[in-house]
């Protein structure tokens, strides 16, 4: 989880993703970050995330990334 | 005779009343809607006295902007669209710079629009239900003429403070025209709109729908983060045509997204402002194989788009795709750095002559003279044409070819972007000695190094509350001091080979 805070905390500083469960309904991600945010997690944690995991539900915050990352992982 | 852009609203209105006009999936405006309802913000306007000066409009996307955009040009006004999620220090450099009387906004940016300055806000919703006064309305029609402004919409400037670029109604119907002649566009277009509609970028899809009585959808903006949603939402109203940036595309087919999903409707797709990475273009290539792709090339000081290319097949890897001809009624000039004609193959910049070139910078007579010039080949009458300063070449099939920049214009994630309006901003940090700006193009980052007392994260917080969020430097590393020429000028060349080299050693990522 540290390194994914890491590479969230590259693209926004000034959040604190630890605490933030609005990460794509509060506008914090935007069209920008995702394919970079996607490239460094696959990169980091050696996964593919599939384009349909690519939803809302599963961004909007550092809990629900993980919890894809642990399910691609696992599969 | 057509001389205003409001006769192609008028026509399809007349022709067409209960077609979809605009929509962004919600919310949506017939064509006879748009009319009424552009004709009640046109007669407040003009029942307020305001004639002939700029309206500012600050209200999120959403169908009623185009209202609001053509209820200006009723009035006999021009709109100004601001980008509502602009730091609000440069919301108000811009409205410093267009000193409108008056401001048109939605709820939400209602207190926003009000704290800007000296301006009267009306409320978009308490103007859409006022009678249309027709006499009126006919009164300034009749007063009316085609080099009378539509828009001012505002670009990135070298010195920090953002350009107003002024068009008229006869450079977009020139625009409209010849721009969907070369796309072959008709009534049948669905349009999937991206860009912002605080841009001329958006006159492609509007204006077309208002000619031909086409309809566009305004999609979503946070649908761009998600590939295979947005993919359905194309899907799910039959878009057939999209005129997108780059990166927009490629974050669709970089992802994964057309293995899965396929734009079963998607007819057309131009896209501009960027070069098209090569394997990314054939990703969509080989996903769409009947549909037609568009290589878009344009300044907004040239009203939209200036040339065109249709890429037949696909892209030799290591190809370029050039940026082709230019619309009818447009001409361009590759001019050597002696002010003559380039030599077949040879590089020149790119001039542009036509119809298109557009009225210059609101309130900027000075900058406005540096780029809109007499053309350097004719001596012998008066003929303004606009220096671009992006540099091109003929290739053998007479096919223009981009190259680069002469200065340090930036085109990143489609907005284009002066590095020097950056470096103001950091420069204007009263910790900060001295900045400069590069850009990593294989990366698509912004890097700044910077001297001074300011700490990085600092700086970086400064830096969010004047400029928008495509403009923030991805990486910002503090130096003892700049490399400097023997002249004594900043040594961009050297902070290049600098940024390289700490990019080889990994060290670069200091914004932990």
């Amino acid at each position: 989880m540290k390194a994914l805070i890491k590479i969230l905390n590259e693209l926004h500083p000034e959040v604190n993703f630890e605490a933030e469960t609005a990460l794509v309904d509060g506008g914090i991600l935007d069209s920008l970050d995702i394919v970079t945010l996607i490239t460094e997690i696959n990169q980091e944690y050696d996964v593919s995330i599939p384009a349909q995991e690519i939803t809302p539900e599963n961004f909007n915050s550092v809990g629900a990334i993980m919890r894809l990352i642990k399910k691609i992982d696992e599969a | 005779m057509l001389t205003n852009i409001l006769q192609y609203l008028e026509a399809t209105a007349a022709r067409l009343p209960d077609k979809i006009a605009f929509s962004d999936g919600c919310d949506s405006l017939t064509f006879a809607e748009l009319q009424k309802a552009a004709k009640s913000i046109g007669s407040r306007l003009a029942a307020r006295g305001f004639r002939r000066e700029p309206v500012m409009i600050m209200m999120d996307r959403h169908p009623n902007v185009l209202s609001a955009f053509f209820g200006v040009v009723y009035a006999g006004c021009f709109y100004v669209p601001v980008d509502t999620e602009m730091p609000e220090l440069r919301l108000r450099t811009t409205f410093n710079s267009l000193a409108p009387r008056i401001i048109i906004s939605d709820r939400s940016n209602y207190q926003k629009a009000a704290r800007l300055g000296q301006a009267e806000v009306l409320l978009f919703d308490g103007m859409r239900g006022f009678p249309p006064d027709e006499k009126l309305l006919s009164q300034i029609r009749e007063n009316q003429i085609d080099t009378d402004p539509i828009y001012i919409v505002f670009t990135s400037g070298s010195t920090g403070v953002p350009k107003g670029v002024a068009a008229c109604h006869r450079s977009v119907i020139d625009y409209t025209e010849s721009f969907c002649e070369a796309l072959g566009l008709s009534e049948d277009c669905v349009f999937g709109n991206q860009t912002p509609l605080h841009f001329d970028a958006p006159l492609k899809e509007i204006m077309t729908t208002i000619k031909y009585g086409a309809t566009t959808y305004l999609i979503p903006k946070k649908l761009f983060l998600f590939p295979v949603p947005l993919v359905e939402h194309l899907n799910e109203h039959k878009i057939n045509t999209i005129c997108w940036v780059v990166s927009a595309l490629c974050t669709i087919s970089a992802l994964g997204a057309l293995d899965i999903a396929r734009p079963r409707y998607l007819k057309k797709i131009a896209f501009g402002s960027e070069v098209f990475p090569v394997k990314q273009f054939n990703i969509w290539r080989d996903a769409l194989p009947d549909a037609e792709f568009y290589n878009l090339y344009g300044p907004t000081e040239c009203t939209g788009m200036s040339c065109w290319y249709k890429v037949e097949g696909r892209v030799p890897e290591g190809g370029t795709i050039p940026i082709g001809r230019p619309f009818r009624n447009t001409r361009i000039m590759l001019i050597d750095e002696n002010g003559k004609e380039a030599a077949p193959g040879e590089p020149g910049e790119i001039y542009i002559a036509g119809t298109c070139v557009t009225l210059g910078y609101y309130n900027n007579p000075g900058k406005t003279d540096e780029a809109f010039v007499q053309n350097p080949l004719n001596r012998s009458y008066r003929e303004i044409v606009y220096k671009t300063g992006d540099i091109a070449r003929l290739n053998e099939r007479g096919e223009l070819v981009f190259i680069s920049r002469r200065d340090s214009q930036i085109k990143h994630m489609g907005h284009r972007i002066e590095l020097g309006e950056i470096e103001a901003a950091a420069d204007s940090h009263e910790r900060v000695a001295r900045s400069c700006c590069l850009y990593d193009s294989e990366n698509k980052k912004i890097v700044m190094y910077y001297t001074g007392e300011a700490g990085q994260g600092e700086l970086l917080a400064y830096l969010k509350d004047y400029l928008p969020r495509y403009m923030l430097p991805a990486v910002i590393k503090k130096l003892d001091s700049l490399p400097l020429t023997p002249n004594g000028k900043l040594d961009r060349q050297a902070l290049k080979k600098l940024y390289k080299d700490s990019e080889n050693e990994g060290t670069h990522k200091n914004l932990k």
